[in-house]
């Protein structure tokens, strides 16, 4: 009878990838969101007084 | 901007335990394959998220269809936002897939039609960001768009179907497979159980993800609106 061929390695590489590029995607938004945030608070900001 | 809606907290929360709930099943409850070992693990989130990526190109499609008919931003956002999430999803497919080939196939890749339909595919929504982001004018930049993902989407039936038609070394999960498929395997109930999970999952994940990528299109337009107000 064979034996199952230990090929543990690429599984744990496999959900490592998995986890990493939904990681990093998620952490991209947040930082997207945080940076247009700030942006458009001082856009207010300085959109406020000219109407003034 | 408006706040956080509820509805898509509580989606924040269902998405984290699918997550984990379908890793469970991946790498617990399901049994280890008798010819593969361990690597054959993987196969429940590359399906899982091929599904989601081919599902998101599709919608971009349509999304694409309904710009172009009605004119209305919104259906610009929600395509980029399909676009990019997909895109995301179907790069872990391909590697997941090519790190499954190793010890299947006894190589990283090797160009078969299905892989090279999903490379291309991959690479088709990979140029629509160079594409968007070399065009200033936003109704130009989403007329463009929707006619690129209009035409580009053609390629997620091509690259699902392709497994199904041409002779190939990749094998077919649900339906008859070509004679040189290499590394195929017959699903055992757990097995059942968790690849039907993995689906659910990563279905709550992208429309989570999709949701969240589709404020940030709203604010990033918001953003630009005020830029040219202040600007004027």
């Amino acid at each position: 009878m064979e034996s199952i061929p230990d090929t543990t390695g690429y599984m744990i590489a496999g959900f490592v990838v998995a986890f990493a590029t939904m990681g990093i995607h998620v952490l991209s938004m947040y930082v997207r969101n945080r940076n247009l945030r700030r942006d458009l608070e001082m856009l207010e900001s300085m959109d406020k007084p000219e109407k003034k | 901007m408006q706040s956080k809606p509820i509805a898509l907290t509580i989606l924040d929360i269902i998405s984290v335990i699918v997550l984990g709930v379908a890793t469970y099943l991946a790498l617990v409850f399901a049994p280890t394959e008798a010819v593969m070992g361990q690597v054959q693990r993987v196969f429940y989130f590359h399906v899982g998220t091929a599904w989601v990526g081919l599902l998101g190109f599709v919608l971009a499609a349509i999304s694409g269809i309904a710009y172009l008919v009605t004119k209305d931003m919104k259906w610009d956002r929600f395509e980029v936002a399909a676009v990019e999430v997909s895109t995301m999803f179907f790069f872990i497919t391909i590697v997941l897939g090519s790190i499954w080939a190793r010890p299947a196939w006894n190589t990283w890749w090797t160009w078969d039609p299905r892989l090279t339909t999903a490379a291309v595919t991959e690479l088709i929504y990979v140029a629509y960001f160079m594409l968007r982001a070399g065009i200033e004018d936003p109704e130009k930049r989403a007329r463009f768009g929707a006619v690129y993902t209009l035409l580009g989407g053609l390629s997620a039936p091509i690259t699902f179907m392709v497994i199904r038609l041409f002779r190939t070394i990749h094998p077919v999960v649900i339906g008859n497979q070509s004679a040189e498929a290499q590394g195929g395997f017959s699903m055992t109930p757990d097995m059942r159980t968790a690849f039907f999970f993995a689906l659910f999952a990563f279905t709550v994940i992208f429309i989570d993800l999709l949701w969240h990528r589709i404020r940030l299109g709203g604010l990033q337009e918001k953003v630009e609106q005020l830029k040219l107000n202040v600007s004027m």
